[in-house]
């Protein structure tokens, strides 16, 4: 397997939806690839750090005065 | 009303975050918000029931939000075909790897402001793909369903979404990047 071929499966191998007898040749390209090994980790990492960080939070007060607009505009429906 | 307030307080958050990322404006995605909720609600008898309430709702955000950027751009056309190439991802070009704790770098607000620069520097038609399926978790499918792409085409950029994330935060991440950084001040 090539690098060009492994980062075209390299979803597949993120998101655990390669098939086993893919996954096993991915996995030994990986073992012998140190550039694939890193673009993985660190694209997981990149994933997972998105998802532990609320970007755009929400404050009360402000949520508050949407549901407060939201509701009135529906009302006169 | 009771019950349509209770879906409104569940699904708050995530439509003023998608549309967030998506308009870049606190003012347009604040609009998006009440637009999105009240259209959802005058199109109630028009939703059906093959696909979760919280789908149909995220497609009527990003819609909204996508004319919000129109309107914000002087009536350029905004599409989420906007920037988007189609070939195949490229292989990466930074090989350097992360520090064990790339987030330890940094503060908790300066480590927001380096992912929402990040994510900005996106095209709006990687950044929605990226932001439904990787940070709120729709799946695929629901991706596809909620922008009206094929599933191949969501594939595709996600993949180029991801490496591209991934090689822009390589240049704050990188291991010894923050040593480096304070050395040269």
């Amino acid at each position: 397997m090539t690098c060009t071929e492994f980062l075209a499966q390299l979803d597949d191998m993120l998101d655990q939806d390669a098939a086993l007898p893919l996954r096993a040749d991915l996995q030994e390209h990986l073992e012998n690839c140190e550039h694939c090994e890193i673009t993985l980790s660190t694209t997981r990492k990149t994933i997972e750090i998105y998802r532990s960080h609320e970007l755009y939070e929400l404050p009360d007060e402000l949520r508050d005065r949407l549901h407060q607009a939201i509701l009135s505009k529906c009302r006169k429906c | 009303m009771a019950a349509y307030e209770k879906l409104v307080k569940q699904y708050d958050r995530q439509v003023f975050r998608i549309a967030n990322h998506i308009v870049q404006n606190r003012e347009d995605a604040e609009d998006v918000v009440q637009d999105a909720f009240l259209k959802a609600y005058e199109k109630l008898d028009q939703f059906q029931g093959n696909s979760k309430f919280y789908t149909w709702l995220v497609r009527i955000a990003v819609n909204e939000s996508l004319m919000r950027l129109r309107k914000r751009r002087t009536g350029r056309m905004v599409s989420i075909d906007e920037d988007v190439e189609t070939e195949e991802g490229s292989m990466p070009r930074d090989l350097a790897d992360w520090s064990p704790d790339p987030e330890a770098l940094y503060g908790q607000s300066e480590i927001a402001d380096i992912l929402r620069k990040t994510i900005q520097g996106l095209p709006p038609g990687f950044r929605v793909v990226f932001v439904l399926r990787d940070v709120e978790g729709l799946s695929t499918e629901e991706t596809a369903e909620t922008l009206g792409l094929s599933i191949p085409a969501v594939k595709s950029r996600l993949l180029r979404a991801r490496l591209q994330l991934r090689e822009r935060l390589s240049r704050y991440f990188k291991r010894g990047q923050k040593q480096a950084q304070d050395g040269v001040k």
